[in-house]
């Protein structure tokens, strides 16, 4: 399956760009869903990773944030990638994140979605001030404030969402949006 | 998401049980508009007791209702927001647009 190609290549480059770095990470698959890009499927998502962070023990603000980025990430693509068509593939995978030789205490949570919608306006990736009160252009705003990485990417026709949450660890926001 | 509509001598309450999400938001957003562009009423209150989550389309739909009631010169006052609907209101940094109170009593009175 395409969407399942371009997550794989996607998870052994970032694995390779993290040996590359101090820390390798070892990825542990925890969840992955196969959705339709329908509204009422949010839902089931919410609960499916609200269940995935306490697993997890991440404090429950944490598990929040978690929880809203996804949904928010995931009504973007139904709203702007399907341009609200139902019934089109989302992938949901989430893992755990380990640090070296731990098996003890996992680093964090990474989740990535990959969609075969349209390519994402970087113009919109960027959110808006949040002085300007209208309705609109929020979720954005809420994923990177809740997560601690948030990267963009599109590849061979499919738009990836990487965004990591690292448990206990000083905030650190990465935004970074390539195309390969 | 459920959502209903009762009456009191200081206005309309909505009281709204579960999740304002992409999915239910669109309903919130109809019955509101209704009670402020079409009937009117000079105060609506929205009850978030019951509300467990809301995302940015439910704030959408909530920005789109307050600015109709400002528009017509009425009020649109939220109460009983749980801990996790008020992280939302101070993400969006909306808590200081809206009229909110703690609970029935008091907004009524406000």
């Amino acid at each position: 399956m395409l969407i399942e190609a371009a997550v794989r290549a996607h998870q052994s480059k970032t694995r390779k760009k993290f040996r590359q770095v101090s820390s390798p990470l070892r990825h542990e698959l925890l969840l992955k869903l196969h959705l339709h890009s329908n509204p009422e499927a949010l839902g089931l998502v919410r609960a499916a990773l609200e269940r995935a962070t306490e697993v997890m023990h991440f404090p429950e603000p944490d598990s929040r944030a978690i929880v809203r980025s996804v949904d928010e990430a995931l009504a973007n693509v139904i709203r702007h990638a399907y341009k609200g068509r139902s019934g089109m593939p989302i992938e949901v995978v989430c893992s755990r994140l380990w640090s070296g030789k731990d098996t003890e205490t996992p680093k964090g949570i990474e989740v990535l979605l990959v969609d075969s919608g349209g390519a994402a306006d970087p113009e919109k990736l960027k959110g808006r001030p949040l002085d300007d009160v209208r309705p609109g252009g929020l979720g954005i705003h809420f994923m990177k404030q809740s997560m601690d990485v948030v990267e963009f990417h599109r590849k061979a026709g499919k738009n990836l969402l990487r965004m990591v949450k690292y448990l206990a660890s000083p905030k650190k926001l990465s935004v970074v949006r390539g195309e390969d | 998401m459920q959502i209903s509509a009762r009456q009191s001598t200081a206005g309309t309450i909505f009281d709204v049980v579960g999740d304002i999400d992409l999915a239910h938001s669109p309903a919130m957003r109809k019955a509101l508009l209704g009670e402020i562009k079409e009937k009117k009423t000079p105060k609506v209150f929205i009850n978030l007791k019951n509300v467990r989550y809301i995302d940015s389309s439910g704030i959408a739909s909530l920005v789109e209702g307050l600015k109709a009631s400002r528009d017509i010169g009425s009020r649109l006052i939220l109460f009983a927001l749980n801990p996790a609907v008020r992280e939302v209101m101070e993400l969006s940094r909306l808590q200081k647009i809206f009229e909110i109170y703690e609970n029935e009593e008091q907004a009524l009175a406000a």
